[in-house]
């Protein structure tokens, strides 16, 4: 054959024409998938972006469980926020064990028996290994009132009969750690969110202002967000907050402290808004919609917001953080929230000695959610402004 | 050069009235001050014979004046009872809570509270700078992760809890005393070398702790400037010609990434004074911090002002080196306004 081929002199390549009919259009039509891409929403189209920068979703995930106390804080806790056990003053955690001797129990705690070292003067707890106390879970245990209406007594998770589960151990009047962290979780959560809320509010309209109509307006506003952002918010704080009178319920206290938070957190957004307004006014829809004779207020929320509403809500994750944060310190330095009020903050005021935090670290359990969701947050964010450009 | 100076310092004059001003309403806010809660007090315990002599303090200190005149008193823009005698003619005023002048009670305090901020700054540039420079010239290698998840775990880990598990933890491996400003037996001893030593050490973990969160901030922010640099044509072509990696980086890319990087730091000094505020409380130095928290509890108004006011000021003068060193880098900025970074 391969000789046959050589023999035979190079002759022109037969012509070749493909039978299968032709579709000029081919270049213009598209996949499944781009067609998928093209006629998504932008908002789905996010949702595609968010979901493949992993550490953001997980982020996202423990958020949501972090966030499931706040409604159900009742029921997780074993115990009461403020109920005080005065026989387990400063008690250690209790580990739960599952085995006891190398046999299957189930989730459980040894019991604990306290007496006071009289030298000094500390009590002492020892583990009693005989005293194999199981957890409970779906029981009636200590007895509350849901959301301050309903009577209850159904706990997740509570002690056995007559026994303790002091999962992150108590404090100087016997107050269950991990409750306290759980009925925390309620303040310290919100704080942010509501701080948020009025920080976004601020900075629209601020920014609003500032980036549609320009001018004098603008640089008076600008200004201002100058002199905040130059000053060092945390001693402002302080300073606004120990200007709440001691004698507000605590509701309104809480109350008081978030709008001080949103209130000097505002000027980083409205330079985003005004940023983009800015930019975005020039675009050719905003000036179809001005000569259609729209008002500045429909201009700006019905043509030109829903352009940055993306923007604005990573830049929003973005500065929860620094509020829980914010809340924290204030009422670890006694001039935010106070007793019964419960927050991590709160919480933390009893860790401020650092001699009773050597003896008893586990004053410090607070640290551990504060930083798990200021990091939660972060990662958070960080994907939400990645996805919030999605035509990127 | 100099008209730029001149200017940006005028600049600030505007700024600081109206600081002044905030920092007085804000002060002012809560209800009655501090003599005549104590008037309160005396009324209700039935002893009326010192009475007098708080009104006559409440004359004293124009308490009795209606709120903008009290202002204009407290800066020295206004006649008091002596004459034009506030803030502009060196009075900073009196502290009830300690019975003395402001001055008397916060003044130990200035120095340290100066140098910790200052040394702060400075540990942020001198940490941030060549890391940042390593992250970007070897991307995604060991180093340049192991920053990044350090940076991100320094952001994330507010700055007085990690104070709080610092002090536990020097406490507990080294039995070592982190708080307070000088180890426990140099108190009330004369200077040696010994006593600064000690006062060194311990100075450096607040600098750190206060740094972290900024320190973490400045990499992140280098490092993506200096990426965005190193893919220039510019880059390419200094390659190309023979130039060495290390002259190359330092005379282009470095120079270009380095504007944002500094006008960054100008925006960072108010959370690292912020920092140093309650930082100074966790670890109880004899900074402003603590002085300004127990003011605000006892509503010690003339003391609690100036703190703030001083705070303010000290970010005002941060941002102010910080915008003179950017000038100087780009001649850009100083010809025209200030650069939108």
């Amino acid at each position: 054959m391969s000789l046959e081929t050589k023999d035979t002199s190079p002759r022109e390549v037969e012509h070749y024409v493909d039978p299968a009919p032709f579709n000029p259009a081919v270049t213009e039509e598209l996949t499944a998938e781009q067609e998928r891409f093209y006629q998504a929403s932008q908002w789905k189209i996010m949702w595609w972006k968010f979901k493949r920068h992993k550490i953001a979703v997980w982020s996202g995930v423990v958020l949501i469980l972090f966030y499931l106390c706040v409604p159900f804080a009742e029921v997780i806790a074993p115990y009461g926020a403020n109920t005080r056990d005065s026989n387990n003053l400063y008690a250690p955690p209790q580990a739960l064990h599952l085995f006891h001797e190398g046999s299957l129990v189930g989730p459980f705690v040894y019991g604990i028996s306290s007496k006071i070292d009289m030298e000094t003067l500390q009590w002492v707890f020892e583990e009693d290994r005989t005293r194999v106390q199981k957890v409970r879970f779906f029981c009636g245990g200590a007895p509350y009132k849901f959301w301050g209406l309903i009577d209850s007594t159904f706990h997740l998770f509570c002690p056995a009969k007559g026994g303790t589960l002091f999962l992150l151990g108590t404090d100087r009047l016997g107050r269950d750690q991990f409750s306290g962290l759980v009925y925390g979780a309620r303040l310290s959560l919100t704080v942010g969110l509501i701080g948020v809320t009025i920080s976004i509010v601020l900075g629209l309209f601020f920014g609003g202002l500032a980036g549609y109509f320009g001018g004098w307006l603008d640089s008076i506003i600008q200004r201002a967000i100058e002199i905040i952002r130059s000053l060092p918010e945390l001693p402002l704080w302080m300073a606004l907050s120990a200007a709440l009178p001691v004698t507000w319920s605590p509701v309104w206290i809480y109350f008081g402290l978030t709008i001080i938070l949103g209130l000097l957190d505002w000027p980083g957004l409205a330079r985003a808004v005004r940023s983009k307004l800015l930019s975005l006014r020039e675009e050719e829809y905003a000036k179809a919609a001005v000569l259609m004779g729209a008002k500045p207020g429909r201009v700006i929320t019905r043509h030109l917001l829903p352009g940055f509403t993306s923007h604005i809500i990573a830049s929003a994750t973005l500065s929860v953080p620094s509020m829980i944060l914010g809340e924290t310190a204030l009422s670890y330095l006694n001039l935010g929230l106070r007793r019964p009020s419960v927050s991590w903050g709160v919480l933390l005021n009893e860790a401020q000695n650092i001699s009773v935090v050597t003896v008893y670290p586990w004053l410090m359990a607070p640290v551990i959610p504060i930083i798990i969701v200021v990091l939660a947050f972060n990662f958070l964010g960080d994907g939400l402004r990645d996805a919030a450009d999605p035509y990127k | 050069m100099l008209y730029y100076i001149v200017r940006r310092i005028l600049m600030m004059v505007p700024t600081l009235l109206v600081i002044s001003f905030l920092t007085f309403f804000i002060i002012e806010l809560p209800t009655g001050d501090y003599i005549s809660n104590q008037i309160a007090a005396l009324k209700s315990s039935g002893e009326s014979s010192s009475v007098a002599k708080l009104e006559f303090l409440r004359k004293e200190f124009s308490l009795d004046r209606p709120f903008f005149e009290r202002y204009l008193v407290w800066v020295g823009l206004w006649p008091g009872p002596h004459g034009f005698d506030g803030l502009i003619q060196g009075n900073w005023g009196w502290s009830f809570e300690y019975d003395k002048p402001v001055e008397q009670v916060i003044g130990p305090t200035l120095p340290l509270t100066v140098v910790l901020n200052f040394a702060t700054i400075l540990f942020v540039y001198v940490v941030s700078f060549p890391i940042g420079i390593f992250s970007a010239t070897r991307q995604y290698s060991w180093g340049d992760y192991g920053f990044t998840f350090l940076g991100y775990f320094g952001l994330a880990t507010p700055n007085f809890l990690l104070a709080l598990i610092l002090l536990y933890f020097f406490n507990r491996w080294f039995g070592l005393s982190v708080g307070g400003l000088m180890a426990p037996e140099y108190i009330d001893q004369p200077w040696s070398f010994n006593k600064a030593m000690s006062v060194m050490a311990h100075l450096i973990v607040p600098t750190i702790v206060i740094g972290t969160s900024g320190t973490a901030a400045m990499i992140r922010r280098l490092r993506a400037n200096l990426l965005d640099e190193l893919h220039r044509q510019y880059v390419t072509t200094g390659r190309a010609k023979g130039l060495k990696e290390g002259r190359l980086l330092v005379k282009y890319p470095l120079r270009m990434a380095i504007n944002p990087f500094i006008a960054d730091i100008g925006n960072l000094i108010p959370s690292l004074v912020s920092g140093s505020v309650i930082v100074s409380v966790v670890m109880s130095l004899p900074t402003v911090g603590p002085v300004l928290v127990s003011a605000l509890q006892s509503q010690d108004q003339f003391l609690s002002g100036f703190i703030l006011l001083f705070v303010a000021i000290l970010t005002l003068i941060g941002m102010l080196i910080s915008d003179l060193l950017l000038a100087v880098l780009d001649p850009r900025i100083r010809l025209g306004g200030r650069a939108s970074s």
